[in-house]
């Protein structure tokens, strides 16, 4: 059986940015071939440049992308995505703005054949706490904001002065699982909100914090953004440098890795803000361990990925 | 241009004028005049019809919130608590115990030849079981092999057997998800809750949305309730009316024998805009038996589901919060546009917090497009205070009151939901007609039959199962409950000058009664038997018609 699409799912509240977003990493995809799922096709849900025809609730988009309208059936629609010949490579998943993507998230283990990547919730900068403290959909905000592996503080912007500060320590208590990524005009790196690749392509040596990636889509938001690529010959304790990779202190966003366990099995590690996955992978046995991981500059020192990698090192 | 002159032993009309007549003329359909027999004869001439010399005539009721699944739902077993009549007047006793399910289940699937034919119930709701949860391992003495499930009486939850889960792939353990709870094997138990957890299954037992939503049969089916239950016009509140189902709709209830007006609503799930624009459309195909152009807007889940909006101080039992299914500012936002387009709007709302939200962006949407009598309704609205039934009037809101909950879900609704309180206050008849709000009473079919009767009965009694009268106060007499399933629902559809009285112009729609439900016992509104109806001026005897 072929491997798990990856899905990652777009939450926040009305106006945050999911749409913006959604048909920026269409436009960053690269070489990947993007499924998008919409709860409707709206007047503004993709943009009209990207579109190549439709064929009732489905859209052909540029590059070999399609989109997807669920409406009220999201069983139904993912089926459908996931029986498509040839399967995309990513699934995004654009929820309304009353979803909680966290109970989004669990659908998916509904269905066989699709994998959880993330859960990445857009916040709205400008109306963050005013909308955190609305008496109808207040409380649903703060859990949209509670249930992401990612947040992406978006419109900084449009941000009062001294917000983008104050923002990030607010999120902090509000969302204390979250990691917080600020941008504008919603535009984050498709490293960032899909994935990192493993691939030849994508391997880097070594780079350290002074040379920081140039990540495409960086160059509208603000932040700047420090990735690292390690490969080592030694086994891996993953409980354990899984733990140390998901400490908060360590302020890595996603990290990606191929390596050999303490049993000299291969496994693959996946994290995902303050997730991380360690499963058995269905790879050939690498003959290098593979680490590469992503943190805002400033927030994520690659000396600490390295040391936390010694530190879980098995001769 | 024929004229019929109905002799009845008594006329009630709901036109305050006139209110107790004994003979009504009809021509072309509609009602011609209403007196004694000497007063209609300068019509000219005409043929006294007196089969309903014994009977007792009622407008035809109007059933402001049903949906069209209600008929589609006879085609599986019945597995309810409570007696329940089928479109063929067959009278289905409830089924008192989990076994008694199970037996009618297996009689059943003993009827089948196909052996890979699955068997589907519907209607169940274990709380009368002393929620005694219902697992894959019980429906399995149903079937081994074939694909077993049942679906419940709140349309919210399906039970299914092994092999039902076996045939979507999910009798494997890695499910996780709030709405498909896992055994100690760590396999389903079988409950499966909610849209997500229930699609995949109802479509392999035959139930899948599109079977659900009425196709031509649902309809038919649906249509011998109506008359058995003295309707002659339904709501199906809501539809996502596919382009396709319309021509069908169309078609069907043009047909000469067709026996009831049927009004679509159309759903709201998406863009406000696009919902509003289809809904001017279709208002465009509208004939007199099939009525087009309205929109249903959903705010919140149910309050026996936990997933209704609540204020503060929220669930008696601690259970967090509901659901919004519709955010409040596009609420607003669909509530302006159609005000400005002149689209009507029915928005369910089941908690107070969801109500209050409505409340305020109808405020918001007439300062924005003020509209004289816009007839914007709250549907179900259960949870509302007196507070909110003033601000409804204030607003020229109408409510439709889900009056059938106190009996079958009242009980809970004291212990467990709301507490004794508020659910005194639940579906507040009496303070709608204090306040002036123009309203409704309901039974949402197929979540509870359908029946106005029976649901005046609910509102003038509020008996809950175990027979607790929940609300005193809230209790509103016969006439009003009678006028509340005529006028009052056909008032809600801005339908009241067509139908909901038998008066000169109007259409020739009534109800027809062996007995009169103004000079029975009040107790006996429940049960109170119909002969059939007069629809457009064509009589449909309950008796007569057509089975399968």
């Amino acid at each position: 059986m072929s491997a798990p699409i990856p899905v990652t799912i777009v939450g926040g509240y009305l106006g945050a940015g999911k749409t913006t977003l959604v048909n920026h990493l269409l436009r960053q995809r690269g070489e990947r071939r993007i499924a998008v799922l919409v709860n409707d096709f709206g007047e503004l849900a993709i943009d009209a440049d990207l579109i190549e025809s439709r064929d009732g609730t489905l859209l052909q988009l540029a590059g070999g992308c399609v989109c997807c309208s669920f409406g009220s059936d999201l069983m139904a629609a993912l089926q459908r995505i996931r029986e498509l010949q040839p399967a995309p490579d990513h699934i995004l998943l654009e929820c309304s703005g009353v979803a909680l993507p966290g109970a989004v998230a669990r659908t998916l283990t509904l269905l066989k054949g699709l994998a959880l990547d993330a859960v990445l919730v857009l916040a709205d900068s400008e109306t963050l706490r005013e909308r955190a403290a609305d008496r109808y959909v207040g409380e649903l905000l703060k859990q949209q904001l509670r249930e992401a592996d990612l947040i992406a503080l978006n419109k900084l912007d449009l941000a009062a002065p001294g917000d983008a500060q104050a923002l990030p320590r607010w999120l902090a208590e509000a969302a204390p699982r979250a990691r917080v990524l600020p941008c504008r005009h919603a535009q984050l790196p498709p490293a960032l909100a899909l994935g990192l690749g493993l691939g030849k392509t994508h391997v880097e040596r070594e780079r350290t914090a002074a040379t920081p990636l140039a990540l495409a889509g960086a160059g509208h938001g603000g932040a700047l953004f420090t990735s690292l690529s390690l490969e080592f010959e030694h086994a891996v304790d993953t409980a354990r440098l899984a733990a140390a990779l998901a400490a908060p202190g360590l302020g890595l966003l996603r990290a990606k890795g191929l390596m050999r366990g303490t049993d000299g099995l291969p496994c693959s590690l996946q994290l995902v803000g303050a997730r991380c996955v360690v499963a058995p992978s269905a790879h050939a046995r690498p003959r290098q361990g593979r680490l590469v991981g992503i943190g805002l500059q400033g927030c994520f020192d690659a000396a600490d990925l390295r040391a936390a990698l010694r530190a879980s090192s098995v001769a | 241009m024929s004229t019929t002159i109905f002799q009845a032993r008594k006329i009630i009309t709901m036109n305050p004028s006139r209110p107790l007549a004994t003979h009504v003329a009809v021509r072309d359909g509609r009602v011609l005049g209403v007196g004694a027999l000497d007063e209609l004869g300068g019509w000219g001439p005409c043929t006294l019809d007196q089969r309903f010399a014994d009977k007792v005539l009622m407008p035809g009721l109007v059933e402001g919130h049903s949906h069209l699944m209600e008929g589609a739902f006879w085609r599986f077993v019945y597995c309810g608590f409570f007696d329940r009549s089928d479109p063929n007047g067959r009278l289905w006793p409830g089924a008192k115990s989990l076994d008694e399910v199970i037996r009618r289940l297996s009689d059943a699937q003993a009827a089948l030849s196909d052996p890979a034919a699955p068997v589907a119930g519907w209607g169940f709701d274990p709380i009368y079981f002393d929620n005694r949860r219902c697992v894959r391992e019980d429906l399995d003495r149903v079937s081994a092999t074939r694909p077993v499930g049942m679906i419940h009486a709140s349309g919210h939850i399906i039970n299914a057997n092994s092999a039902a889960l076996a045939a979507i792939g999910w009798l494997r353990s890695g499910i996780d998800h709030p709405g498909v709870p896992l055994g100690s094997d760590g396999l389903p138990t079988g409950e499966l809750k909610g849209p997500e957890a229930m699609g995949a299954v109802a479509k392999v037992l035959g139930m899948d949305r599109a079977v659900l939503a009425g196709d031509e049969g649902a309809l038919r089916l649906f249509s011998r309730l109506c008359v058995r239950a003295g309707v002659t016009t339904a709501t199906d509140l809501a539809s996502p009316l596919p382009s396709e189902a319309v021509p069908m709709l169309l078609a069907v209830t043009a047909q000469d024998r067709f026996p009831t007006r049927i009004v679509p609503l159309l759903r709201l799930t998406g863009s406000p805009a696009e919902a509003v624009e289809r809904a001017v459309a279709l208002q465009r195909q509208s004939t007199d038996r099939l009525r087009l152009g309205r929109i249903k807007m959903v705010a919140d889940g149910s309050i026996q589901g936990f997933s209704a909006r609540l204020r503060w101080p929220g669930y008696y039992n601690g259970a967090p919060n509901g659901l919004w299914y519709m955010a409040p500012e596009q609420m607003q936002q669909a509530m302006t546009l159609a005000l400005q387009r002149g689209v009507q709007i029915h928005t369910h709302t089941n908690g107070d917090e969801a109500t209050e939200a409505v409340l305020d962006g109808m405020e918001a949407a007439l300062r924005a497009a003020p509209t004289p009598d816009h007839r914007f309704t709250l549907q179900h609205c259960q949870l509302a205070d007196a507070a909110q039934f003033r601000r409804m009037k204030a607003l020229g809101l109408c409510v439709n009151l889900f009056a059938n909950h106190h009996f079958y879900w009242g009980d809970e609704h004291h212990r467990l939901t709301v507490g004794p309180e508020r659910a005194t206050r639940m579906n507040a008849c009496a303070t709608a007609l204090a306040s002036g709000v123009p309203f409704a009473i309901h039974s949402d079919a197929p979540i509870t039959p359908l029946g106005p009767l029976f649901t005046a009965w609910c509102a003038v009694h509020r008996l809950t199962a175990s027979n607790r009268v929940l609300g005193e106060h809230e209790r509103i007499g016969v006439a009003d409950a009678l006028r509340a399933i005529t006028l009052g629902a056909a008032y809600t559809l801005k339908l009241d000058g067509e139908i909901g009285s038998i008066e000169c112009g109007k259409r020739a729609d009534f109800c027809v009664l062996d007995e009169d439900p103004l000079a029975v016992p009040s107790m006996a509104l429940r049960d109170l038997p119909v002969w059939g109806v007069v629809q457009d001026g064509r009589v449909f005897a309950a008796a007569e018609l057509p089975t399968e």
